[in-house]
């Protein structure tokens, strides 16, 4: 038994080819790029060692540490509104739809899937303003608000790239801290009831506690995506207006 | 991880014609009577319209889309942008997005994700049941190793590779997208594929191996076989980040000169420079044949969609 399944020709044949894909395509390039972190030039020319000045450069250009904050910045607000509004939809699905919440769960999830790229663009035309005013613009006009020029300066353009993160992504947390939400004993939400509490006492200290853990993990695994963001900035609005929501 | 969507476990425990668990959190004296049910009633009224609402803004962009791609130019300028649209058999805007290369990009795309699809699910199949079912050492770190791969930022792998394809004359081909894709798609896959072998009883490889397999055949005969249907959701879960890259297919295809091997979220994201932002029709049906494609694949697969992507969360 043990010399079969601990054959080491056959654990070759069958580690070896993900291995070393895996190796020379990402391993490699990391450990190269982090190289690269030490010296200057470029391909072309060549490269010089030159220590840690890349580091002090990054520190010290404004435009980077412009970048990296916009980063952060982004990476806090969508994370909390992602895993804030994911949990308010589990806990609707859970406490108020149940059974029924199959049908909006799907439904609410449906963005997850769809490419950013579409969605960036999309979004383009729902925040436009000129030529033509888009729905939220036309909202805005109906409710006797003043239009707005999403895209003309950086804090609004951040503004429309953090609703569409959100909106792209809040079904996917709804479902995977709804099945943390729905194992949850009945019992105890049953028996804390019979004690006596009421909406925001039994949140407070039986749903939320019991779903610590995989909020948690919910929370880890958004920040670990907003901070590699890319494609549904570089897409809405290619850094701009000027760099302003440059990641 | 391991979180697969279950039915509540709610009302269903409850005896029929008992009352059904209230709604509202709140504990309801036994003694209202019948003041109790307009009451509970009235309370459900916020929720209600939180659900609406909620519905309205996930759905309403979607059909603002669809609705759009069959409007003309006239109507986007003249007439208020919930409008319908007058003709609702006007599908030029179609034509014209297909005849701009839409035809192409797809084509592109199912060249460049197909065989990555085939290569990661192979691979890392393989290797999974390697770290998981097989005894050597060190399978521990190796599949830590293996992790390590879902924390990598694209971004910090670009620039190497880009230089190492070029370096390798593989610029100008589809090569370097199904290299980057199947090695990118790996560590999600050796992973979860390790935690799908993990729930197999080890009974059944040891039986095959009496029975006289070798660990290659038991691989091929039994492992491979038995998971089918987790080998379908993974790549299924793949498919849906391979195809919406953007990173790496603007990197390796959208250089001067090989235009031509644009993948369809390059030439979407093209498409707008090439009509101007002014022209709305045929940049919305491209919007819409591009969304279409998953939106099938969704309506059809949607609980697995789902469940895979619970599980494959880390990805980000």
């Amino acid at each position: 038994m043990k010399q079969v399944l601990g054959d080491r020709k056959t654990i070759a044949v069958l580690l070896a080819p993900a291995l070393v894909t895996y190796s020379v395509v990402m391993l490699a390039p990391m450990l190269w790029s982090l190289g690269y972190t030490l010296f200057a030039g470029n391909p072309v020319r060549g490269f010089t060692w030159s220590g840690l000045d890349n580091l002090t450069k990054l520190f010290t250009d404004p435009k980077a540490r412009q970048a990296i904050a916009f980063t952060i910045k982004y990476a806090l607000t969508v994370t909390t509104g992602q895993v804030l509004v994911g949990y308010l939809l589990a806990l609707l699905f859970v406490f108020f739809l149940k059974r029924a919440s199959g049908v909006i769960r799907t439904l609410t999830f449906f963005p997850v899937v769809l490419p950013t790229v579409a969605v960036s663009l999309l979004f383009e035309k729902l925040f436009e303003i000129a030529p033509t005013s888009g729905p939220v613009n036309s909202l805005i006009t109906a409710l006797g608000g003043q239009q707005v020029n999403w895209f003309g300066a950086g804090s609004t353009a951040f503004a429309v790239i953090a609703i569409m993160d959100i909106w792209r992504s809040m079904g996917f947390y709804a479902v995977l801290l709804y099945a943390g939400l729905v194992d949850i004993s009945e019992d105890v939400i049953e028996s804390a009831r019979l004690d006596g509490a009421g909406g925001w006492r039994l949140a407070r200290h039986i749903v939320l506690p019991m779903s610590w853990p995989v909020l948690i993990s919910a929370l880890i695994f958004s920040i670990n995506g907003t901070l590699k963001v890319f494609d549904s900035i570089y897409a809405l609005t290619a850094g701009g207006p000027g760099n302003q929501t440059t990641r | 991880m391991s979180a697969p969507t279950r039915p509540p476990a709610g009302p269903a425990a409850t005896a029929p014609g008992a009352p059904p668990p209230a709604a509202t959190p709140e504990a309801q004296p036994p003694a209202a009577g019948r003041r109790r049910r307009p009451a509970r009633h009235w309370r459900k009224w916020p929720l209600v319209l939180a659900t609406a609402i909620l519905l309205v803004i996930e759905i309403y962009p979607l059909i603002w889309l669809l609705l759009g791609s069959l409007k003309t130019q006239q109507e986007f300028m003249n007439r208020p942008t919930w409008a319908l649209p007058q003709d609702w058999t006007n599908f030029d805007n179609y034509r014209e997005a297909w005849d701009s290369g839409v035809a192409r990009n797809l084509l592109n795309s199912v060249m460049a994700v197909f065989p990555s699809l085939a290569i990661i699910v192979v691979f890392g199949t393989a290797a999974g049941f390697a770290l998981e079912v097989m005894v050597f050492k060190g399978r521990g770190a190796l599949l830590l190793v293996f992790l390590a791969g879902i924390m990598i930022p694209s971004q910090m792998i670009l620039l190497p590779l880009f230089s190492a394809y070029f370096k390798t004359h593989l610029t100008g081909t589809v090569w370097p997208l199904i290299l980057t894709y199947s090695a990118t798609g790996l560590p999600l896959t050796v992973f979860m594929m390790a935690t799908y072998f993990r729930a197999v009883p080890r009974e059944l490889f040891e039986a095959a191996t009496i029975d006289g397999a070798s660990a290659l055949r038991s691989f091929r005969s039994v492992a491979f076989p038995m998971m089918t249907n987790a080998i379908f959701t993974v790549g299924l879960v793949q498919f849906f980040f391979l195809w919406n890259d953007l990173l790496f297919a603007m990197t390796f295809t959208s250089g001067a000169g090989h235009a031509e091997l644009a993948t369809v979220q390059v030439g979407l994201l093209n498409f707008q420079g090439r009509f101007g932002a002014v022209q709305y029709g045929p940049t919305m049906a491209a919007i819409c044949v591009n969304v279409l494609i998953t939106l099938v694949l969704y309506l059809f697969l949607n609980q697995r969609v789902m469940k895979g992507m619970a599980a494959g969360a880390v990805k980000g």
